[in-house]
């Protein structure tokens, strides 16, 4: 592949309501950022890619909302609707088919404005399941159920994931959710969905998130730091629950080893530096790990109690919070691109694993029980 | 690592109002297994999906994960693209790129809607801002007659031009075993059908209706293998430039296209279209959009678009026939819209559209209309471009 970068990113801060800010009055904001960041004009962005999705936002063609904000006015744009790293996705290969040199990248929510039981309810078949009262939290419920049951893996297990990334959040200045608590605090939170309690459970928050991605002679003139994609790779598994295995991740597995095939990981454990992964349940953190192969399957658990993934842990997972900490949805997998490249860079602050950050993981997850997941290895290092 | 990219194969369901007989899954498959049929090839000689729709239209959230089962992306990479009515084209747009980048050899992609389970109007009004603009807007039908009317005050076309411009597109699609419509109307039909929205008449309209439609993509070197005339993407130009309804529709004028033709036009190095180009399918969801949106194209000067509808031009065996398949007035699956506007560009270079073949088609030309009054256009041709 073509070496591409990312030379420029930006984000809002994440909270509950924002609501003196429009879909647009959040995007104009990211890409502001993003353009400062990487020292660019709009003048220098080739295309735009919005992504963002008809039912969070509660209209259809919801990428009428933030075309003109992203910049895309006299310019070649399309929309992705999922989330932000399959907008990514799209918005690379715009570039690698020669046709631009850079591409801006959106995302967005407002889970102030949505009703999440609803909209989530909607993804599951009109005739046979709705009516089950399925929503994603409910349908996480079961995955996690199956997940410990094939496993054995414990609630407190799952605790410390959201003690950790509640933590982690606290030293992030967009986080929306930042917490120092103990196990016994979210063992003792509301039971939302059995086994899932509140603390299990991360917010739907609002916020927005932009990156620029540039061709390599782009890419050096724009910027002396930019962040190389090593590789990238999405899979879907089945639609219907009962088709999966629910305590596996077959797609994610899949997308991962060509991701890693692409970026000549043999050992993720040991030669990625950083993970941002979509943990929006505690559980989903722990078999991602699993399924990103940082540790066996049923593992994810052990993995997580032995603090391993701690930000000073051999393999960091969600530094900034990750979804804990802030789930503006569709926005969810673009942020963690933007927090792995401010990783490479040094510029993570109080979030910052170490100080020399080569390879960082993103992850981005589409559909319910993370039936399909896009994989980005990002690097300091072109080769 | 940028890849010569051609159209190797289209599939398209049977159009109908009401397809009773599929779910949106069974639609969907049934486009997809005529595609595969077409180009020989199984799901597994296939490397990615991609697919598009309108959520609201069917009321289903993540359509790339719930189509699974009828698209065939199981464990494989599947995305959605979405930007209403040019999501078609915008598909197509997608596929191009998507399999030029070097990141897939063999995509398939899918445009696919299920008119009947949807309030179409109710839909679309809902892709307005809700404080500002929700309170007025009833739909497209009203927005696109607003812009006939300014149509009608600016250059003095009149209801009877557009009317040839239905009889034309009606005729034609009598030719397309796939059309919705296939109606062998007379320009007084057209007249005297049921006013819409004024200037617009029942005849003057698109139908809504059941169908999807799938294209594979495939690069250079596996494209000349699955068929004898890949059909190859030249070039492609989009525009979707305003956020506000009312920014738009009274200027008798697609802005959109004006800035998307030109940049066509340019990648291509043609300076007249009318002469270069051998054939166009254009999304065009009302008869009025027929003489306006061409002289937009640069087919013509502004105002002149009813005298090349009169003169033939655009008929089957004019000088540059326009939508040869019947267009969207006679079939109109909103997400598989834009999409059929490049098969049947596909088809025609091929040599494959049958009784709707226009000869020897070197250069055709696809269009997406939608969203904000957004364009999209992709050129494709018969020779490998250099």
């Amino acid at each position: 592949m073509e070496r591409i970068a990312i030379v420029g990113v930006g984000q809002t801060k994440h909270e509950a309501r924002k609501i003196q800010d429009s879909f647009a009055d959040m995007v104009y904001e990211a890409v502001k950022m993003a353009l400062e960041d990487a020292g660019m004009g709009v003048n220098q962005v080739d295309n735009v890619i919005t992504t963002s999705n008809d039912f969070w936002d509660g209209r259809t063609i919801s990428s009428m909302a933030t075309g003109d904000v992203s910049g895309a006015r006299g310019k070649n744009v399309s929309c992705v609707e999922g989330d932000g790293t399959f907008g990514a996705f799209y918005g690379m290969t715009r570039i690698l088919s020669g046709s631009y040199g850079t591409t801006l990248v959106t995302a967005y929510s407002k889970g102030s404005e949505s009703e999440s039981p609803m909209i989530t309810n909607a993804a599951f078949d009109p005739i046979y399941m709705r009516c089950l009262g399925l929503d994603l939290v409910t349908a996480c419920a079961l995955q996690a159920r199956r997940y410990m049951k094939r496993y054995g893996i414990t609630e407190e297990q799952m605790a410390m994931i959201s003690v950790k990334n509640h933590l982690n959040a606290l030293s992030n200045p967009n986080a929306h959710l930042g917490l120092k608590i103990t196990v016994d605090d979210v063992m003792k939170s509301r039971k939302v969905s059995d086994p899932l309690k509140l603390l299990d459970c991360s917010p739907v928050s609002d916020g927005a998130a932009c990156i620029i991605l540039a061709n390599e002679e782009r890419a050096r003139k724009i910027t002396d730091k930019p962040v190389w994609v090593k590789g990238v790779s999405f899979c879907a598994d089945a639609y219907l629950l009962g088709d999966r295995d629910l305590a596996e991740c077959k797609a994610l597995e899949k997308a991962a080893r060509k991701a890693y095939g692409m970026a000549g990981i043999r050992d993720p454990r040991r030669e990625i530096d950083v993970a941002e992964v979509y943990d929006a349940f505690t559980y989903q953190e722990s078999m991602w790990t699993e399924g990103l192969g940082f540790c066996g399957p049923g593992e994810g658990g052990k993995l997580a109690v032995s603090g391993a993934t701690a930000k000073g842990g051999d393999i960091p997972v969600n530094p900034s919070g990750g979804l804990l900490g802030a789930h503006p949805v569709i926005a969810g997998g673009l942020i963690r691109m933007v927090e792995a490249v401010r990783q490479i860079r040094g510029q993570a602050g109080a979030m910052q694993v170490k100080d020399n950050v080569k390879i960082a993981l993103a992850h981005g997850v589409n559909g319910v029980c993370g039936q399909s997941h896009c994989v980005w290895l990002l690097g300091r290092n072109p080769n | 690592m940028a890849r010569r990219t051609a159209i190797v194969a289209t599939g398209q369901t049977y159009h109908k109002s009401i397809r009773r007989d599929v779910n949106g899954q069974e639609l969907i498959n049934e486009a997809v297994v005529r595609s595969l049929e077409d180009a020989q090839l199984t799901m597994d000689d296939i490397d990615g999906v991609i697919i598009g729709n309108m959520d609201h239209f069917e009321g289903i959230n993540y359509v790339d994960c719930w189509s699974i089962d009828g698209s065939g992306g199981y464990m494989k990479p599947t995305m959605k693209l979405t930007t209403g009515g040019t999501t078609g084209a915008t598909l197509a747009i997608a596929g191009y790129h998507m399999v030029a980048s070097g990141m897939f050899d063999k995509l398939l992609v899918i445009g696919w809607e299920k008119n009947s389970e949807s309030d179409t109007t109710g839909g679309i009004i809902t892709c307005t801002d809700p404080i500002v603009e929700r309170p007025i807007v009833a739909g497209a039908i009203s927005g696109l007659a607003c812009e006939a009317q300014a149509y009608m005050h600016k250059y003095g076309a009149t209801p009877r031009d557009a009317a040839r411009v239905s009889v034309r597109d009606h005729k034609h699609g009598c030719n397309n075993p796939h059309a919705h419509l296939r109606l062998d109307l007379t320009i007084e039909d057209v007249l005297h059908s049921p006013v819409l929205a004024d200037p617009l008449r029942l005849h003057d309209m698109c139908p809504r209706t059941d169908g999807a439609c799938a294209v594979i993509f495939a690069c250079e070197g596996i494209a000349e293998k699955i068929t004898s005339a890949p059909a190859w993407v030249l070039a492609t130009a989009n525009r979707h430039m305003f956020s506000d309804y009312s920014d738009v529709v009274q200027m008798a004028s697609l802005l959109s296209m004006v800035e998307a033709s030109k940049e066509l036009w340019g990648k291509l190095g043609i300076k007249e279209p009318l002469k270069k180009v051998d054939v166009i399918e254009m999304y065009q969801p009302y008869s009025w959009a027929g003489m306006m949106w061409i002289e937009d194209m640069g087919l013509c000067k502004k105002g002149e678009g009813p005298r090349l509808i009169w003169d033939g031009v655009t008929d089957m065996g004019g000088e540059l026939p326009i939508n040869p398949s019947g267009g969207v007035i006679c079939t109109n699956p909103i997400g598989a819209t834009g999409l059929i506007r490049a098969a049947e560009i596909a088809l025609q270079i091929q040599g494959k559209a049958d009784k709707r073949q226009v000869p020897d088609v070197q250069l055709g030309v696809s269009t997406g209309f939608g969203g904000n009054w957004w364009t999209d256009m992709i050129a494709f041709g018969k020779k490998k471009p250099a």
